[in-house]
């Protein structure tokens, strides 16, 4: 594999230039420019609160230094809170080509969108000479998330992405799993595989955590599809999401834009804390698939049951169909038929094995179907976190 | 895996999981007896195995994923209509649940 190399030393799967809007009055100029550039690596994300917010900022800046980024056009309004002056000093630390325009300092929307093309145009030239490195497995930053889960997600595509996750860790490889509410119910059998005691206890207390967050807002995470496709409890629902993790030693936990300071297997604890603030810890797939992106993710495997679509900017994601009538229904959207394995045609060992040839190829630039259909969903919203513990073994 | 309609997935388990879509009015083998089912059950939604009393836990991965709410027959649908979580509550589409 090859990959684009970076000056804090990762590597990149892919070299995009994100055009990101710091506010929502700033989106349609963003918008704009992506569109009318019309290139698979020139890409749209940004924040569109005006209020200012640590999260979302620490998460922008990791969003703009990640691997896969080569470079980026900051588009401001000019008046809201978003702090533009420090997003733009990291990102020029991170010795990546940057340019900030302020439609209110321009002269508007036409003169900034044809600002904007033109500072892209030129930043995706520049980058076009980034150096070009051996990738080795050991590189990968692999996360995985469940959407639109089923009655078969748990015994098909999830236990098989927990087989991939084997293989990846007895290459060297960063893997991520995530969202502590739909872990509640197995933070015990979890615990056990905590590589230290006092880890083994972070993991029960946040998935406690998550529990009392839910209990607080309402609803569990848990959609009306999921019973639809036969879950009928949060728990039994964790527990196949659970399986995605695999069966290796758990290293650490992570929150949102923490990037692992070592190999292994990291649980990403996406609950805010503190009494709830800002809403659900995350509004639907694309927060976590961000969150995820945040932390380093270079690809994201993407297990779906009822059938999700979504892709994401700047890291490709790979769909896992866990169930066979639906992956006869979207087969267009879907990178692997897990469902095969319900059909009694595959085993999960097998599709762990092919998820894992899939990753090798996407990582070494071969397009995943959502990445090749044009999906570059993206969602930032506002939250609040500590620090992270130190038995968390960052 | 799919020599029947339904899989079990540790052999602790009380309920099935199915693995074909299963029309009203089949016959299906449970634990060793015929057993006619009444609603038609999609892939992914479970069976009860053995019969189950009201406020019984029920087992899938080997492990408790909620419990009865009322006493569930062999082979009988099991859902929100007759079990429930013992954290937090399921929420359904507020147009309408496919029944």
């Amino acid at each position: 594999m090859r990959g684009f190399l970076r000056k804090d030393g990762r590597k990149g799967i892919r070299n995009t230039v994100v055009v990101a809007y710091l506010v929502e009055c700033a989106q349609h100029v963003a918008k704009s420019i992506v569109n009318k550039i019309d290139h698979d690596d020139v890409q749209l994300i940004g924040f569109p609160g005006c209020y200012p917010n640590d999260y979302s900022l620490e998460m922008m800046e990791k969003l703009c230094t990640h691997p896969n980024v080569g470079g980026v056009v900051l588009v401001s309004l000019g008046c809201e809170g978003f702090n533009r002056e420090q997003l733009f000093q990291t990102i020029v630390d991170s010795e990546r080509p940057v340019e900030t325009l302020i439609i209110q300092k321009c002269g508007g929307t036409k003169t900034t969108i044809e600002l904007g093309i033109e500072k892209a145009s030129a930043i995706l030239e520049i980058i076009a000479d980034v150096e070009r490195v051996e990738l080795a497995t050991s590189d990968l930053v692999i996360g995985t998330i469940c959407g639109g889960s089923d009655g078969t997600s748990g015994i098909s595509a999830n236990p098989a992405v927990g087989a991939c996750f084997d293989i990846l860790l007895n290459d060297d490889a960063t893997c991520i799993f995530e969202e502590t509410g739909e872990l509640i119910g197995c933070e015990h059998i979890m615990a056990d595989r905590a590589e230290s005691k006092e880890l083994a206890q972070e993991l029960i207390t946040c998935v406690e955590k998550a529990e009392q967050y839910y209990t607080k807002m309402g609803y569990g995470s848990f959609a009306p599809g999921n019973a639809e496709g036969g879950l009928t409890t949060q728990e039994e629902k964790s527990m196949g999401a659970y399986a995605k993790s695999g069966s290796s030693l758990i290293n650490g936990i992570i929150k949102p834009g923490d990037i692992p300071q070592k190999k292994g297997l990291f649980l990403m604890d996406v609950v805010p804390d503190g009494e709830p603030m800002f809403g659900f810890p995350n509004i639907s797939d694309n927060a976590e698939i961000v969150e995820m992106i945040a932390s380093g993710a270079l690809l994201i495997l993407f297990t779906t049951g009822r059938g999700s679509v979504v892709g994401s900017a700047i890291s490709p994601v790979i769909k896992i169909c866990a169930n066979p009538e639906t992956y006869r229904n979207l087969s267009e959207d879907m990178d692997i038929n897990a469902g095969s394995i319900i059909d009694g045609k595959t085993t999960v060992n097998e599709v762990g094995q092919a998820i894992f040839d899939c990753v090798i190829k996407v990582s070494n630039g071969d397009k995943s179907k959502s990445e090749a259909l044009g999906h570059k969903e993206f969602i930032l919203t506002y939250k609040k976190f500590d620090e992270l513990g130190p038995s968390c073994l960052r | 895996m799919a020599s029947s309609k339904f899989v079990l997935i540790n052999e602790n388990d009380n309920i099935l999981v199915c693995c074909q879509t299963v029309k009203t009015g089949e016959i299906v083998i449970v634990d060793g007896h015929k057993i006619r089912i009444v609603v038609d059950i999609d892939v992914g939604h479970k069976i009860a195995k053995v019969p189950l009393k009201k406020a019984s836990k029920v087992i899938r991965y080997g492990v408790p994923i909620g419990s009865t709410i009322t006493d569930v027959a062999i082979g009988e649908h099991v859902h929100l209509h007759n079990m429930k979580s013992d954290y937090i509550p399921s929420h359904t589409r507020q147009s309408s649940l496919g029944a």
